[in-house]
């Protein structure tokens, strides 16, 4: 009823190819981000710490990958090494350069990371599907020893870890232990917002359709003259730099000091998994993955308990982990049955379906 | 798919989520505790979280709790997963835990800079940053009763005093099997420093964490190298493996030493063969004492613990329980300096400051001869308490040396230096304000 389209007429060209051409959807993306907002000043300190920052985190590690994956067509296994070298980097230049203000290198840092995913994106041309996923793994299994084994990457620190340094925005602290919740969220959701926005742009305008052109079909794709090399490194480096960018964020506004460990192989399935489980090729797509996989779980740690008490089941920390396990696994699967194309094409017919309501024809 | 009923429920979910927040009485004391019953360290961490919990439920219920006071017992499943360890961190900070344990390196690792901003100490035992035995640098963190340099220089002393002298290692080759994480690296420096002094050789077998239960390769070179002794330091499905292709490979089990890791089960694995294999540890096995007959009378026969009853008083159950007389110390003495009785995580800090673990105290506590003195200070978070060797014979582990002293004076001096340099790394980092109590 107040979700339609009826009497919104689109008199020009530039209307009629807005990424949002409703205005319910204007309306309702303007109260999400506005709602985003509002969160920092009225969630507790663990709805932000523990559950939105790292979301964002995810979600923009998402968007990455299924620029490469969803929207290009290229397997990747490399995504936590990625992120990690987004890390690393941040870690260096800010540590290398105390002065220069922080978020600079945080957007800094994610060049390095395309530069290093250009360069394993390499093999991209001449090789597809499982066989690229093989060549990126390398790229994982490499990336993840130069970790360990390069100390100058960790300043020759004696615990091989990175850890976040005091820094701050206008005398506020964002990063460090001093930071509060607030202030990091604040930041993430901006960066997210910012960098999310940028990859909209990208994905429906002309490179966007390049890289569709050459997932659907490189053969023909090249034949309208979409230069396969140069497409493809692209897709790596745009999607290696958001994975940068989130590696960053996920050590320095989320976890505060990390291990390499963190950028291990499952990192790199946890991602992928939330852009196959979202809906590869599409950007909320990604939010919706993140949120299953990471959200779910800890909603579920909560919620099982509260559940089981009132019938006086008192269950271990341990059943409620491994029951965690089961209903997010019995959960993807009922969703890729339920819908093969991810969440964010259930929200597509929802709102498709929302249309016509209540008066479908 | 209707979307209105998926949506009622997601509403309702979130509803529940709010309503789920525990309230806790005033007149109790929150100590939360990190562990892994899950995933591919479970098969250590079980015991250590059966051990943890039980010896505090004991004195829940022959007690009530500490000083009259009851413990709020809460777990918070981690799998050994830095994830949901921090997760875990942020669910129980808003309910004013007195200490957290986070039984993880990667765990500990992030939580070092939190700590003294939420003032929530952190009680790492022998693991962790070994640097944060400083405690003036480190006033929230603890790691007694022993860093790991503690424990390297203790093994190369027990080997050199096997061979007649240290010096007699001269000329021979000592392999070094670690995990290729920050907590199987630190003690390389030390022993390179020993190496060079001494004159032995140093011949590195790294196993990756992915790679833990193969390491087939590390073995292989090892037969070819040919290493006098060798060393282990692992953690979790690591330690069973290399036992087992030890004892595959032929290496003589008498010369293979580990850190304090090591449970019954890793060296069981390694069947008859793995007679003769050593490691250092610093409390009984057994339930010879009144305080675990004490566990097992409140607590495992009641149906209170998750252990199965053989297991209690095994290697990394006592690990665990030693864990918790550590906590229970921390909160008693901090009840004593402060004359509260409902402490908070500041006042536990300065308990765990003033911990004085003498032989009267551990009769007093059921646990005489359980383990070394232990006693920490303002400067000392750690004690550098000696260990001793225990041997395993086939079927349990034998305690076969006294107590051997750490090398002190290099053990600071790798002290000093990680810890200098980790706050210089860490620009800003705060000085401590916290002042000390006088010995009590």
């Amino acid at each position: 009823m107040l979700y339609r389209e009826a009497g919104q007429f689109k008199t020009n060209y530039v209307s009629d190819s807005a990424i949002f051409p409703l205005r319910q959807d204007r309306i309702g993306l303007g109260l999400i981000i506005l709602a985003a907002y509002a969160l920092a000043f009225l969630g507790n300190s663990f709805l932000l710490q523990a559950v939105m920052i790292p979301f964002l985190v995810f979600s923009l590690a998402s968007i990455g990958l299924n620029i490469l994956t969803g929207y290009t067509g290229l397997l990747s296994l490399g995504t936590g090494a990625f992120m990690g070298v987004g890390a690393y980097a941040c870690y260096k230049l800010m540590t290398a350069f105390p002065d220069v203000n922080v978020i600079i290198w945080i957007f800094v840092s994610g060049f390095f990371s395309a530069a290093i995913g250009a360069l394993f994106g390499l093999p991209s041309l001449r090789i597809k599907g499982f066989y690229l996923a093989v060549a990126t793994l390398a790229a994982q299994f490499f990336l993840q020893w130069c970790f360990i084994r390069i100390p100058w990457l960790v300043n020759y620190n004696v615990s091989g870890a990175l850890d976040a340094p005091l820094r701050t925005l206008f005398g506020i602290p964002i990063m460090g232990p001093n930071a509060t919740p607030q202030t990091r969220y604040l930041l993430v959701l901006t960066i997210v917002i910012v960098l999310t926005w940028l990859a909209s742009n990208l994905v429906h305008g002309r490179i966007g359709r390049m890289w569709i052109a050459i997932r659907d079909m490189d053969l023909a794709a090249e034949l309208m003259g979409i230069r396969p090399l140069q497409t493809k490194l692209l897709a790596f480096a745009v999607s290696s730099y958001y994975c940068g960018v989130a590696g960053a964020l996920l050590v320095f506004m989320w976890y505060g000091g990390a291990e390499y460990d963190v950028f291990n192989i499952n990192q790199s399935f946890f991602i992928l998994f939330m852009v196959i489980i979202g809906g590869l090729g599409s950007l909320i797509g990604s939010f919706f993955g993140a949120a299953l996989i990471f959200i779910l779980p800890i909603v579920l740690g909560i919620v099982l308990p509260a559940v089981l008490s009132p019938f006086g089941i008192s269950v271990g920390s341990d059943v409620i982990e491994h029951l965690r396990f089961m209903i997010v696994g019995a959960l993807i699967i009922f969703f890729l049955i339920v819908e093969p194309h991810g969440l964010a094409r259930l929200w597509q017919i929802g709102k498709q379906k929302l249309l016509v309501w209540p008066f479908p024809y | 798919m209707s979307f209105r009923k998926m949506s009622l429920g997601l509403a309702a979910a979130t509803m529940l989520a709010g309503t789920a927040l525990p309230a806790f009485a005033q007149d109790s004391i929150y100590v939360p505790l990190f562990t892994y019953r899950t995933g591919a360290f479970a098969g250590s961490g079980t015991y250590i979280a059966d051990g943890m919990h039980d010896y505090l439920q004991m004195l829940n219920q022959r007690d009530g709790g500490i000083g009259g006071v009851k413990l709020v017992i809460e777990e918070c499943e981690t799998g050994y997963d830095t994830k949901k360890g921090v997760e875990c961190y942020e669910a129980v900070k808003g309910k004013n835990p007195v200490m957290v344990n986070p039984w993880s390196t990667g765990i500990t690792l992030p939580l070092i800079p939190r700590a003294s901003v939420d003032k929530i100490p952190i009680l790492s035992m022998a693991y962790g940053l070994s640097a944060s035995a400083r405690g003036d640098i480190f006033p929230w963190v603890f790691n007694p009763p022993a860093t790991y340099w503690d424990g390297l220089s203790m093994i190369i002393k027990y080997i050199g005093e096997k061979e007649g002298g240290l010096e007699k290692l001269k000329g021979k080759k000592i392999g070094f099997i670690h995990l290729d994480a920050a907590f199987g690296k630190e003690p390389i420096p030390l022993l390179q420093e020993l190496s060079k002094e001494i004159g032995f050789e140093v011949a590195l077998y790294p196993v990756a964490a992915q790679d833990m239960q193969n390491q087939s390769s590390q073995w292989l070179s090892a037969r070819r190298d040919r290493p006098d002794y060798m060393i282990m330091w692992g953690w979790g499905t690591m330690n069973g493996a290399a036992v087992k292709e030890a004892v595959r490979s032929g290496y003589p089990m008498d010369k293979f030493y580990s850190v304090w890791w090591p449970s019954e089960d890793d060296a069981k694995s390694g069947g008859a063969g793995a007679k003769g294999f050593k490691m250092l540890n610093w409390h009984a096995v057994g339930t010879n004492f009144p305080a675990l007959q004490d566990i097992q009378k409140h607590v495992v026969e009641k149906g209170l613990s998750k252990s199965p009853k053989e297991k209690v008083g095994e290697l990394l159950y006592n690990r665990g329980v030693y864990n918790s007389l550590l906590i229970a110390e921390g909160i008693a003495q901090a009840q004593k300096i402060t004359g509260k009785k409902a402490v908070t995580g500041e006042d536990v800090r300065r308990g765990i400051e003033n911990i004085k673990l003498d032989p009267a105290r551990l009769k007093e506590l059921g646990l005489e001869g359980f383990t070394e003195t232990l006693t920490l200070s303002c400067s000392d978070h750690n004690g550098h308490r000696p260990a001793f060797m225990q041997e395993w014979d086939g079927t349990k582990w034998v305690k076969i040396s006294d107590p051997i002293e750490p090398m002190t004076d290099r053990v600071k001096a790798q002290l000093d230096a990680a810890a200098k340099d980790y706050a210089e790394k860490n620009a800003g980092w705060p000085k401590r304000t916290e002042a000390c109590d006088k010995a009590s």
